[in-house]
């Protein structure tokens, strides 16, 4: 280079993450001092002085621990921090006297004076000696880590004895009436048939009673009455649509991958499948943690079993170009390891990714020890068929090949692979020689799962599935390494679409994406500051310290964890999941930070019920619909809602559960209540996900790689539950996105209930509400076809499951003739209201009951389970 | 809250039930507030309510123009005539064993920019021949050469630019400040999104809301059907129609809220009502024919080029919403992100987007809007110094990868030092040599401008205070006034 001079300059302020050799070269140390050194009279006090609060017996962030002989030599997660005999190069030394933010230690003022350093260099140049007699502190932590609540065995209380013991209806009810007793309030009533039913039907299945359900059991004045209509509802095949929705936003599931690209992932289905087929099944707890968690390792799994894993596969991946696989394997590793502990354990690791914190018990290597489990997960494809599904396949696959391979030999894919392969193999071993190669062969990582490995592979050794996949990555990205005549002479474009319709033509396996165990495990290394590419400490699999753990002599795999997981000897996953049941029941949980069972988290307010219900649960075979019917069943679930202003103040958030909860349905429970009403949902269960009418451009505010994906669905999959709604990560259904369902791109235990002028907008004058407010309204038309009265009677039993009052009857009154009258000055306008089965004299009237239907589904009553 | 408040909230429903339904009844919202009933245990009958940031701030909207991709700083803002000696050499491997690079290879060669630099203004600002524009209002600007950022790639960098960490979850600046400031806007949403081009590759992300309520996200402005998404009445419903439907819906809900005593329905009424007058208000604000025509003409909104009258149109609105009280304006543009025929793509771009630009700056000054309106320009990180060929054969194919360590991005009004540049990169712009101001410090000093102490603005969320600048950032004097 002609100007080296110029070169060496530029570098001056490049921003270089602090390693020990940088600091090495930055620093300037205090020379060590000349004279021998005496550990007990020179070193300690000064380590005790400056460095025991944080790396002494009561905390040991980042691994270190300087008041131990053996620990103070071993070092912490980066490594050993002593250097005996070179002081020069011990990290010890470099961070006192260090002036770099963030590297320098103490953290506080003052600094070290440079004597004080220059007698720690001269200690450790002279060798460390740190006689074995010498041990300035106790070994044994002052105050163990494990002392929180949630970390002590769950135990078995008693229920408490009660003064109005005729209120009790389950043991459930003994604790909540024993803590409203102390503060002298009584519970409140129960609330009237009609809100009990439609409340149960809507927590367990999601969907509003229909008149027939209501009739019957209102009918029904026998004793046994609601806990029959319970029992029904827990049959249903909808209740397990209901619970599966709240398993989703814990898993983040979607149906796309997320970041700029944002592909499809167009079997992601399969696994939520699989979750409402488990929850129907009344699959016990246990088993429903240790198949998603590692149904890969049970002795000989079913495909279906398989399947469950793919709540792994629910985690985000970047495809943008020059994203380093190893980093975004780092990463997703990371929200797998973090996901897991939030779902199961109720824990927040992720805080500890980067170091240790003061006062957290949760350490850097804990969240590694975790993160282990998951370090040699790979992902994978499987076929996974529905019933039915495989005969039609088998039948017409050698068919649909040789139609497959006629069209590839059509376009002279079969002679150019091959030359094609040879050069990507070339352009991957010399990077920056042909930089159109270079891009070809870097987007095979990125936009494939295992490109690269299907490339080394001879082709005779591929499976069909791999086949496919190579070849379809050649025609798609043939164009980087040719002209664009070229790719217009091959005819590509069409032959991608051909591809695609004579696929869709023929039957297909549903396939599922799954993990499986890496055949070669490698050992799992803390990074130093979070940082992918910083290695520590090796660590290996466990779950957080301060929980009671056997250690095994192999690895331990994620069959281990999810064993542990159901476990005694695991205090918090029981308590952590019937606290989430009863917030699905009550709007809160009885510890309300249900994400959060650390230190940090909110005390529980009920802590003797918590542990009896999740001691019962844990004991009774984890029967989740047990749990379930256990609280529906309670006094204390089937009081009234109505508020209590004599204790609102001294009980705000009803903590007490003096009441009832008023709770505003989901967004998915919106949608499916309004086409519940109105007759149109379609109840069919699993299944691909849909795509219901949404408005235009939405999908457009998005890189968009495939931009015209969003096409509405015909016919009964416009309205499906909103449970299977497409969800795609950077452009979600907006109605979701308006009513508070998770963006799905981390786990959620508890989702919000906002109240804004856009739900406003939303209900009233979204198409697919409107639609519903006409089919309802052309229900209670046909239901009752003579009678206003009568007629109003039934929309009020079609969309509240009760009749008006007489006000409501005068105020709809009023509002019917009022809009009648409009409708009836705009027959246009009374067309596009009224279901096209009307017309005539009707017209302006079934518009008009369109309108009032409208009314009733915008009501804060139909919106709110109460 | 005690039973006497309790009914006193009652007696208000009586008067609310006796005033006539529209613009300009108080919202119950309202009543409550008046009466200091907004106590931590009522539900958030208005969270967008103004309110008092940490001391008297600077500025009160801000206009972020995100040019999604990374346009770049060669071409536009950093003049490097020694990158001409090098054109067509390699770096030395001790230079580029630091980049990160997202499709280039370290090895691939220094291209030197095609367009030449002026100075413009009192100050002599250098800008490229690109922005002609943009040199008039060269003495208001403050031009920044030293931003960096940490992320190489779209997405992570979108992220951190607008949420201060390059994972998901948190919530943006926008929200952060609707959540800080509230909105001063009765009839529009605080935080409005305006998109031109493509789409972004952060989608959603760019503008959500994370841990804060959803209250606080960006509500876009679309350009094509309803400009608020379900805005317009549905066919069929005429506004007659419409208020017909909200008083029944009102009377009902006033009914179950005397039944229940549950606020959260008081606070639906005034969400219908907020709801209403936005469907009122936003055709208003659409209404460009009471704007003089060489407003329109300045900003170029009558071009027949669409994709420029789209940006101008943004421009315009941009300026509408901020005099009408909307606090935070997030314009997207994409996509800068030239990868390839950088020569041909980025005069078109800048010849859509300069005039508009440079006549924002010169229609708030004018207005007096613009002391009080903070306006950002740039994207989530530059360009590199080296070629990117994707069809080596094909000179004009040149462009330039993503590059983090050093970039460009201009501002002005609310409190920032019109006409001066800050930062200086090295001869390569390879890395920073004077002044860095990473994407988080441009986040503080934003903060610190709008009223706040960005280490003080925070939400507590999993057990943790989180912040907009997580636990980076630091106010740059050199960027203010």
């Amino acid at each position: 280079m002609r100007n080296s001079n110029r070169w060496s300059l530029c570098l001056a302020l490049a921003a270089v993450a602090v390693s020990p050799a940088a600091a090495a070269e930055a620093t300037h140390l205090p020379p060590a001092a000349n004279r021998t050194i005496d550990f007990e009279s020179d070193v300690e006090p000064i380590l005790h002085q400056r460095c025991y609060t944080c790396h002494g017996p009561s905390m040991q962030t980042n691994g270190l621990r300087l008041d131990q002989r053996d620990m103070a030599l071993k070092g912490g997660y980066g490594g050993p921090a002593i250097l005996p005999g070179d002081s020069s190069r011990s990290p010890l030394i470099l961070r006192l006297a260090s002036d770099i933010e963030g590297f320098q230690m103490p953290p506080v003022e003052p600094r070290l004076s440079p004597e004080q350093i220059s007698t720690l260099r001269a200690w450790i140049d002279q060798g460390s000696l740190w006689p074995e007699a010498v041990s300035p502190t106790q070994a044994q932590p002052s105050a163990p880590a494990n002392a929180h609540w949630s970390f002590q065995p769950v135990r078995r209380p008693q229920p408490p004895p009660v003064k109005d013991a005729a209120w009790i209806r389950n043991p459930i009810d003994r604790f909540v009436l024993a803590k409203l007793e102390s503060e002298n309030v009584a519970p409140s009533p129960e609330a009237s048939r009609t809100t009990l039913l439609r409340r149960v039907s809507l927590d367990l299945t999601g969907l509003p009673p229909t008149p027939g359900e209501t009739q019957a059991f209102l009918a029904d004045d026998s004793p046994g009455a609601y806990e029959r209509l319970v029992d029904q509802l827990l049959a249903s095949e909808h209740y397990g649509e209901k619970w599966a929705r709240h398993w989703l936003d814990l898993a983040r599931y979607a149906d796309s991958d997320g970041y700029e690209k944002d592909l499809a992932r167009p079997y992601a289905w399969r696994w939520r499948h699989w979750v409402v087929e488990a929850l129907n099944a009344d699959m016990p707890f246990d088993e429903f943690t240790k198949l998603q968690l590692a149904a890969d390792l049970v002795e000989n799994p079913t495909p279906d079993q398989l399947v469950a894993t793919g709540f792994h596969r629910n985690t985000l991946r970047n495809r943008e170009g020059g994203t380093k696989r190893e980093q975004t394997r780092f990463e997703e590793t990371l929200d797998r390891a973090n996901t897991v502990a939030s779902v199961w354990l109720g824990l927040t690791l992720e805080c500890a990714q980067c170091h240790d914190h003061k006062y957290d018990p949760i350490s850097q290597k804990d969240f590694y020890a975790m993160y282990a489990f998951f370090d040699n997960v790979r992902d994978l494809s499987i076929d996974a068929p529905l019933p039915g599904e495989l005969d039609p396949y088998l039948t017409r696959r050698s068919e649909y090949l040789a139609k497959r391979q006629s069209l590839l030999e059509e376009h002279q894919v079969p002679d150019l692979q091959p030359e094609w392969e040879r050069q990507m193999k070339i352009a991957g071993a010399n990077p920056g020689r042909r930089t159109d190669w270079d891009l070809c062969f870097d987007v095979l990582f990125q936009m494939t799962d295992g490109g690269w490995e299907v490339l080394n592979k001879e082709p005779s050794e591929r499976t069909f599935r791999e086949r496919e996949m190579l070849t379809n990555y050649f025609i798609d990205w043939y164009y980087t390494v040719v002209s664009a005549e070229r790719i217009e002479e091959l005819g590509f474009k069409d032959l991608k679409q051909k591809l695609k319709t004579l696929k869709a033509s023929y039957p297909q396996l549903s396939e599922a994406r799954v993990i499986g165990e890496r055949h070669r495990p490698s050992k799992t290394y803390l990074r130093l500051r979070g940082q992918w590419d910083r290695q520590g400490i090796e660590v290996r699999p466990r779950p957080p310290a301060f929980l009671r753990w056997t250690e095994a002599a192999d690895r331990p795999t994620r069959l281990n964890l999810a064993e542990w997981i159901v476990s005694e000897d695991n205090p918090l996953s029981a308590r952590v999941a019937v606290n989430r049941m009863w917030q699905e029941f009550f709007g809160r949980g009885l510890v309300r930070t249900s994400e959060d069972f650390g230190t940090r988290g909110e005390s529980p307010s009920h802590s003797r019920l918590l542990d009896w219900l999740a001691s019962d649960f844990a004991t009774r075979e984890w029967r989740v619909k047990r749990m379930h019917k256990l609280i529906v069943m309670s006094a204390t679930y089937r009081q009234s809602s109505r508020g209590r202003p004599a204790i609102a103040e001294r009980d705000p958030g009803n903590a007490w559960l003096a009441r009832q909860n008023r709770l505003r349905l989901s967004a998915e429970g919106l949608r499916d209540a309004a086409l519940r009403v109105s007759g149109l949902l379609d109840t069919s269960v699993g299944g691909a996900s849909v795509f219901p009418p949404q408005p235009p451009g939405v999908a457009d505010l998005t890189y968009g790689w495939d931009t015209d994906r969003w096409k509405d669905s015909a016919g009964p999959n416009r309205y499906r539950r909103g449970l299977y709604t497409f969800f795609q990560r950077t452009a979600p259904y907006p109605q979701m996105m308006n009513f508070d369902a998770p963006d799905s791109n981390r786990t959620v235990s508890r989702r919000r209930r906002s109240n804004t002028p856009l739900q406003a907008l939303n209900l009233l004058n979204d198409e697919v509400f409107v639609e519903a407010a006409g089919a309802l309204a052309a229900r209670a038309i046909r239901d009752s076809p003579a009678d206003w009265r009568q007629r109003l009677d039934r929309l009020f039993r079609l969309a509240l499951a009760r009749h008006p009052t007489d006000s409501e009857v005068r105020t709809l009154e009023e509002a019917y003739r009022s809009q009648l009258r409009i409708l009836e000055r705009s027959p246009s306008e009374a067309r596009q209201l009224a279901r096209a089965e009307f017309g005539g004299d009707g017209l302006a009237e079934a518009a008009a009951w369109t309108g009032l239907a409208r009314v009733l589904l915008n009501t804060d009553e139909f919106i709110t389970r109460e | 809250m005690t039973l006497a408040q309790f009914q006193s909230l009652q007696a208000r429903r009586e008067f609310l039930r006796n005033a006539a339904y529209g613009i300009g009844t108080l919202a119950l919202g309202d009543l409550l507030a008046r009466d200091g009933l907004t106590a931590a245990n009522l539900p958030d009958v208005n969270p967008l309510a103004p309110k008092q940031p940490h001391f008297a701030p600077k500025a009160k909207h801000v206009i972020f123009m995100f040019m999604e991709g990374g346009p770049s700083q060669y071409e536009l803002f950093d003049p490097k005539p020694d990158l001409e000696q090098y054109h067509g050499s390699a770096l030395p491997e001790s230079m580029t064993k630091d980049l990160q690079l997202a499709f280039i290879k370290p090895s691939a060669q220094v291209m030197a920019s095609k367009f030449r630099f002026r100075r413009h203004g009192q100050c002599g600002m250098e800008l490229s021949e690109l922005m002609p524009h943009l040199g008039n209002v060269a003495d208001d600007i403050c031009l920044v050469r030293s931003m960096r950022t940490d992320a190489f790639n779209h997405h992570p960098g979108q992220l951190l630019l607008f949420t201060g960490h390059t994972q998901f979850g948190r919530p943006t600046m926008g929200a952060w400040t609707v959540y800080g400031l509230g909105s001063e806007s009765q009839n529009l949403p605080g935080f409005v999104v305006l998109t031109s081009g493509r789409g972004t590759s952060g989608g959603s992300s760019n503008f959500a809301s994370g841990f804060l309520p959803s209250h606080f996200q960006g509500t876009v402005f679309r350009n094509s059907g309803d400009p608020i998404l379900y805005l317009s009445n549905p066919p069929g419903v005429n506004d007659a129609l419409q208020q017909e439907t909200l008083r029944a819906v009102r009377a009902l809900n006033e009914a179950r809220f005397e039944a229940t005593g549950d606020l959260e329905i008081a606070s639906r009424i005034s969400s219908y009502e907020l709801a209403y007058r936005m469907q009122v208000s936003a055709p208003e604000l659409l209404d460009f024919s009471q704007e003089p025509a060489h407003v329109l003409e300045g900003y170029g909104v009558d071009s027949e080029d669409a994709e420029k009258k789209q940006y101008a149109t943004n421009c315009l609105l941009a300026r509408r919403m901020v005099e009408r009280g909307v606090r935070f304006v997030l314009m997207m543009d994409a996509s800068w992100d030239d990868h390839s025929e950088l020569n041909k793509n980025l005069p078109k771009r800048c010849q859509k987007v300069d005039q508009a630009n440079a006549y924002l700056i010169q229609d708030l000054k004018q207005r007096g809007l613009l002391d009080e309106t903070l306006v950002i320009w740039g994207g989530e990180f530059g360009r590199t110094p080296m070629v990117e060929m994707r069809r080596p054969d094909e000179a004009e194919n040149a462009g330039r990868d993503h590059h983090p360590n050093a970039y460009s991005m201009w501002m002005a009004g609310g409190g920032l030092r019109g006409g001066h540049v800050v930062g200086e990169t090295d001869e390569l712009c390879l890395n920073i040599t004077e002044n860095p101001i990473h994407v988080h410090d441009l986040q503080a000093t934003m903060l610190h401008l709008l009223g706040f102490d960005h280490e003080k603005l925070t939400y507590r969320h999993m057990g943790r205070d989180f912040r907009l600048t997580d636990v980076h950032g630091q106010v740059k004097p050199a960027l203010l006034a």
